[in-house]
């Protein structure tokens, strides 16, 4: 267990995350904590794939000159990270876009609220 | 065989996307004009490297000249050709629907043509990782446009849709990783060697494999994972809606068949048989709920949302199957669905925007009023039902033989059973249609006037009544309708198409 902690303590982040980021939207009745709670959840998968490309004692994957200088920490799952936080990124602004259209025509980001104003309708 | 065009089928609509923004720039009609242009010229494209690929085998390019592994593939084989095809035909067809009935606006056009490169992306593309970026790129430019009817309602919808269509693009980016940290590489073709040589019962695979599923399926909207669908589809325009239940989840659908057999493999399925039959319960309980959910709907478009979770379902058993004439039978649904959906859209959207009905019941007496406009959503209906000739038929006939072939007779019931429910529910809409007495919002209709009826009003001010269907969205939905018949009459020609891909792909 103490071993799973100090060696593997990046991947218990991950899920510890990913739950928080699902219990959040989940539990939440405010949209915009319901965004900030698919962010998290975003989150937890960005440090899944970085510590998937991580190596104890890896240098940055710069290549000398001749070669040689390993090892290296893998650079694929963080150029890929920037691509998915770019993506996240744009799904929280259309997302926060539609919450501010939500305010404006019902007056609350509340979703039970809302679903009290909706029967009323 | 290599081809240099191939990128263009992604490219083009991008560049159109910004060509609308630049044209909204310069005059107001500017984007209705661009965008037309714009998928014509991906439509012939399209068709072009489509016939090249059916007929002289799978073409293929490495982006900005990295050879694969190691750069983005772009591959279109008979199927991704088939899907391409699809993609920009029909929304070309629909964009005639989106003059008559949208405001349109510059952000609209450039969205809409942002989708058609989302999905024209996630036909072609021979990466995983690249395959999630399209997903989020066709997720985006949907949840966008279903918001785009401007109503609080539709706002809603789209911001459901937009925190569902997110975790299943992330446990799909999930599955991904676990599939890199086993494998090591991206590449669909390589993946499936490596994946072999890493071991099939290996923990990473077979949890790659269930986040891949888990968030393709909730992109097609499988019962349980389909509870954003019917409100989306139901609250968006009806032209965005008769544009997204023919090509979003079907284009998720088809990553699914992709990723099952160019990935995973068939080797897969016979190392790990349960994954085979999870799946196959999974779409068999999605078909069954997805019709009893449609036959208690009363609104036309939310009938017609559920009808697809249902359908898919047999889409996704035909892919789980796994026999080349369950996966062929598969594909002409998913083909047949997309336009019989896709035409069914457009009616129930002309029909709302000529009397304003919306539920079963304000359907009473339509085609004797507007009887060119029934009977074709008829035809489609029945279509739907699978009577033979149409498409429908020859979708579900596949997959039932395929079904029975393989010895999985419980689905064969179940097919039986949901055909049996999808007549219940389109067989009650004809019933109104044609022979009960005209309700009160088609009377209204021809007079010309229209009394104030809560359906027609709760979806946002809908432009007033014409009383006549315009001759674009008429001639849209016999033309889906004879398509959907004609498809099935040329099922075998398509079967004799599409026959070396499948075996390639079914080959271990």
């Amino acid at each position: 267990m103490i071993e799973l902690l100090t060696t593997k303590y990046t991947y218990l982040v991950v899920v510890a995350l990913l739950g928080i980021g699902a219990y959040v939207m989940i539990e939440s009745d405010n949209f915009v904590k319901k965004i900030i709670g698919m962010n998290v959840f975003q989150t937890g998968i960005f440090v899944f794939f970085i510590s998937a490309g991580f190596h104890t004692e890896g240098r940055s994957p710069v290549v000398q000159s001749g070669g040689g200088g390993g090892p290296f920490v893998s650079p694929l799952p963080h150029v890929l990270i920037l691509t998915a936080i770019v993506v996240g990124v744009s799904l929280t602004a259309v997302a926060l876009g539609l919450v501010v259209r939500i305010y404006e025509s019902y007056g609350t980001i509340n979703e039970r609220t809302l679903e009290e104003v909706r029967t009323d309708e | 065989m290599s081809d240099a065009y191939l990128p263009l089928l992604v490219a083009l609509p991008l560049l159109g996307a910004l060509l609308a923004v630049a044209a909204g720039l310069g005059s107001e009609r500017g984007p209705a004009v661009v965008a037309p242009v714009v998928l014509a010229a991906q439509t012939g494209l399209a068709g072009w490297l489509g016939s090249r690929a059916i007929l002289d085998g799978p073409l293929s390019v490495g982006v900005g000249g990295f050879v694969a592994p190691y750069g983005i593939e772009l591959v279109v084989d008979g199927l991704s050709a088939a899907v391409v095809v699809l993609v920009a035909v029909v929304s070309l067809a629909a964009l005639a629907f989106v003059t008559e009935d949208d405001p349109g606006g510059t952000a609209f056009y450039a969205e809409y043509l942002l989708l058609v490169a989302g999905l024209s992306g996630m036909a072609v593309t021979g990466d995983v990782f690249n395959l999630y970026v399209f997903l989020e790129i066709t997720g985006l430019a949907t949840y966008a446009l279903v918001a785009s009817a401007g109503t609080g309602r539709s706002a809603v919808s789209a911001l459901k849709y937009l925190l569902f269509g997110t975790v299943a693009a992330s446990l799909y980016l999930l599955g991904v990783g676990y599939a890199l940290v086993a494998t090591g590489t991206l590449n669909m073709a390589d993946l499936a060697t490596e994946l072999a040589a890493a071991g099939y019962d290996s923990p990473l695979v077979l949890a790659s494999f269930g986040f891949i599923v888990v968030g393709l399926a909730t992109k097609t909207a499988l019962f349980p994972l389909h509870t954003w669908q019917p409100d989306a589809y139901a609250d968006a325009p009806d032209s965005v809606s008769a544009l997204i239940a023919a090509l979003v989840s079907t284009v998720a659908a088809y990553a699914l068949l992709r990723l099952v057999y160019t990935v995973y493999t068939p080797a897969f399925f016979e190392a790990v048989p349960v994954a085979r039959d999870a799946l196959i319960v999974f779409a068999a309980v999605s078909i069954v709920v997805g019709s009893v959910l449609a036959v208690t709907q009363s609104e036309v478009k939310r009938m017609l949302a559920y009808s697809s979770v249902s359908q898919y379902g047999l889409v996704v058993v035909g892919v789980a199957i796994g026999t080349p004439a369950a996966v062929f039978g598969a594909v002409v649904h998913l083909l047949g669905h997309a336009i019989m959906k896709g035409g069914l859209f457009v009616a129930a959207g002309t029909v709302a925007d000529v009397t304003g009905a919306r539920t079963v019941d304000e359907y009473a007496g339509l085609a004797d009023r507007f009887p060119v406009l029934g009977g074709a959503s008829a035809v489609l209906m029945l279509a739907m039902v699978g009577v033979p000739p149409a498409v429908g038929f020859a979708g579900k006939w596949y997959i039932a033989l395929g079904a029975v072939r393989a010895g999985t007779w419980p689905v064969a019931v179940v097919i039986f059973a949901s055909t049996l429910l999808t007549l219940a529910y389109f067989a009650l809409l004809v019933e109104r249609m044609f022979v009960a007495p005209a309700s009160e919002s088609v009377l209204a209709a021809t007079d010309g006037g229209r009394d104030g009826d809560a359906e027609g009003d709760a979806l946002g001010p809908s432009p007033p009544p014409t009383a006549r269907p315009s001759r674009r969205a008429l001639a849209l939905v016999v033309g889906a309708a004879v398509v959907a018949v004609v498809l099935g009459l040329v099922v075998t020609d398509l079967g004799t198409a599409l026959e070396p891909t499948i075996d390639t792909l079914l080959s271990p």
